[in-house]
């Protein structure tokens, strides 16, 4: 099954008198449970294309099938509850609530978007929690962790409702070496266990030479996938 | 259920991460509180003292007259009196209202005082002792000479005539007054009290028992100039007047027209005005809280979302649908509400008994030393805490309106 279908797929922005094609005519199809990046420069197209599978903009032209749904027809109401029901966010600064400990961090899509009873609700972010190496850290908040806590906090966050798709947008930029590997392999073996979906926008080579399939965007044009053999464990 | 008290637990959150600013907030709120509540403590005491004063020492809360005595009260029309019929008609109505606690027939009178040396002019309320101290319960208090019996032969003078004319408790004078027919008439009378002089008309007038105003003016049966009521609660008034109204306003005299006039102790004393004063002020007074309230909040809540876009976007991102972004903003609202609330009307509490115990005293007319005692009254703080925290949630909602709308892509690029 399809993950993410898109068909001659174009966005294009009004700068003043000014048209910019920011994607043009992007068709392509990730399966289920893949691992993929889209690679390119700046200004390429990356995080448009990020931001349109993620439902939070619209194409100007084009289909973009993603979880199994034509999500170019939501209105905003729509997209917020798609977005809460199927897919997963991970930021390059991480973008936790300064004011939710780690607990309630990873907690809010259950409570405030998918209203989980409290017992299952506390059991799948202790689980979680203890998935990503966070749990003797779950009182702490934002302020008090490291970049690499942090980010493993919005994975678990990113996670916790059992999304189809994780969308991740340079989660690794803002990492040490070290760290963005520590990153990458939870990311994998969540994708292992969970069988999610995850696509990148990154520059990081640690990304690139990990994903399964890489998408290489230019000027708003997309090469075909390389395919970089199975790495599914 | 569990949903609002986590939204209410993020909102607090937030505030309290602006430490400084959600302070100023709510103090700027609770002094508009503490403003109005103690204002209002003290206008609504001294507006509840002087209309005692002025109904319970002389008016009573309602007076019926003969229709078109009022307009005429201050040349005491003998020609526009009650008739016994009339009057019996008026009190069996009276009858059948419970709320009425007393009420007193009254004669008025104008005539001529004479010591036998000196002689001036005089307005008489013609009582029965008993039914009047009943509906002026403060009269008697007002005697600060003699007594109160107020036996027939006697008068009860006001202190200033008294002190005028070198009369005190025991003397004799002459009371002339000429009837409706245009006779003069005298009678002694032995001077039984001297009176403090009450606010308002009337407030310096004397009192003679009804019968020998009868007597004086020729009467073989008392007529009646007015009818006031004492009711067993001043809250009452509007009910009673609407009674009264609705029994006798059916009563027409010969020409066809109403019989009687039913007035309000408010259409009777200037200082009703005085007090429809104090309440457009308390509206003033409430006006000058919302508009700190409105600006204040929309203000820090303006700032709130411009400092927090990202935040917005991400949990815009992650799902939150925008109607629960626009409450999480508006409970902040409502949070800043309900602290300003609590600590103004605490603040007020303290501030109000504060005044009553240092007894401030005030004077009305000729009454000295009257005891002001604000009272901290429960509606009232029911009544501002509500308009303060629904103005607080009106005036977040722009704000949140504004977090709910905003574009979660272009917010999650603000840095």
């Amino acid at each position: 099954m399809e993950s993410v279908t898109a068909s001659g797929l174009y966005k294009d922005y009004q700068m003043g008198k000014l048209t910019v094609n920011a994607l043009k005519n992007l068709s392509f199809s990730i399966g289920s449970g893949a691992f993929v990046s889209f690679v390119g420069p700046s200004g390429s197209g990356k995080t448009t294309l990020l931001n349109l599978i993620g439902c939070l903009d619209k194409p100007t032209q084009g289909k973009l099938n993603v979880a199994g749904v034509d999500v170019t027809g939501l209105n905003r109401k729509q997209s917020a509850l798609f977005r809460g029901e199927n897919l997963g966010f991970i930021f390059q600064d991480f973008n936790l609530i300064p004011v939710l400990t780690v607990f309630e961090n990873v907690e809010y899509p259950l409570l405030m978007v998918r209203k989980t009873p409290a017992g299952d609700r506390k059991k799948r972010v202790l689980q979680l929690l203890e998935e990503v190496g966070m749990m003797d850290q779950k009182d702490k908040f934002p302020d008090q962790l490291s970049g690499g806590q942090k980010q493993r906090v919005a994975v678990a966050r990113s996670l916790i409702t059992h999304p189809k798709i994780v969308l991740a947008d340079e989660p690794t930029a803002n990492l040490d070496h070290k760290t963005a590997y520590l990153i990458i392999n939870l990311l994998k073996r969540m994708r292992d266990e969970m069988n999610t979906t995850f696509i990148f926008s990154t520059h990081d080579p640690k990304i690139v030479g990990e994903v399964e399939t890489l998408y290489t965007l230019e000027d708003g044009e997309l090469n075909n996938g390389q395919e970089r053999g199975d790495k599914h464990a | 259920m569990i949903n609002m008290l986590n939204m209410i637990k993020i909102a607090a959150r937030n505030l309290l991460r602006y430490k400084r600013r959600t302070l100023l907030v709510s103090l700027l709120i609770a002094i508009g509180v503490i403003f109005v509540q103690v204002f209002m403590a003290a206008t609504a005491s001294y507006k509840n003292i002087i209309i005692s004063q002025i109904t319970d020492a002389m008016l009573g809360h309602i007076q019926i007259h003969k229709k078109g005595y009022l307009v005429s009260i201050e040349n005491v029309p003998l020609n526009l009196n009650l008739k016994p019929h009339g009057v019996e008609k008026i009190e069996a109505a009276l009858k059948t209202i419970p709320e009425i606690d007393a009420y007193s027939k009254r004669l008025r009178l104008g005539g001529m005082i004479s010591n036998f040396t000196e002689t001036t002019n005089l307005r008489l309320f013609g009582i029965e002792p008993e039914q009047e101290y009943k509906t002026a319960p403060l009269l008697p208090g007002r005697i600060i000479e003699g007594k109160s019996d107020l036996e027939p032969g006697q008068i009860l003078l006001p202190s200033t005539l008294a002190k005028g004319m070198h009369l005190k408790v025991g003397d004799l004078i002459v009371i002339i007054a000429t009837n409706k027919d245009g006779s003069v008439n005298g009678k002694q009378f032995l001077v039984g009290g001297i009176l403090d002089a009450a606010p308002g008309p009337g407030g310096r007038d004397g009192y003679i028992h009804i019968s020998d105003a009868a007597e004086l003016l020729r009467m073989e049966t008392a007529e009646i100039s007015e009818i006031a009521l004492h009711l067993k609660s001043f809250k009452d008034i509007p009910s009673v007047y609407a009674q009264l109204t609705q029994k006798l306003g059916g009563e027409l005299n010969k020409e066809g027209k109403p019989a009687f006039e039913i007035h309000t102790w408010e259409k009777l004393s200037p200082f009703a005005n005085i007090a429809k004063m104090l309440d457009l002020m308390t509206v003033f007074v409430k006006v000058m809280l919302v508009t700190i309230v409105v600006i204040s909040i929309l203000d820090v809540m303006m700032m709130s979302v411009y400092e927090r876009t990202r935040e917005i976007g991400t949990i815009a991102a992650i799902g939150t649908l925008p109607s629960r972004i626009l409450a999480m903003f508006i409970t902040e609202g409502l949070l800043f509400g309900i602290s300003g609330v609590v600590l103004g009307n605490l603040v007020s509490y303290i501030i109000v008994r504060i005044m009553q115990s240092m007894h401030i005293t005030f004077s009305f007319g000729m009454r000295e030393g009257l005891v002001l005692n604000p009272q901290f009254d429960l509606w009232s703080v029911l009544w501002i805490s509500l308009i303060v925290i629904v103005i607080s949630v009106i005036a977040s909602v722009q704000p949140a309106s504004k977090a709910a709308r905003l574009d979660p892509i272009k917010a999650l690029k603000t840095t």
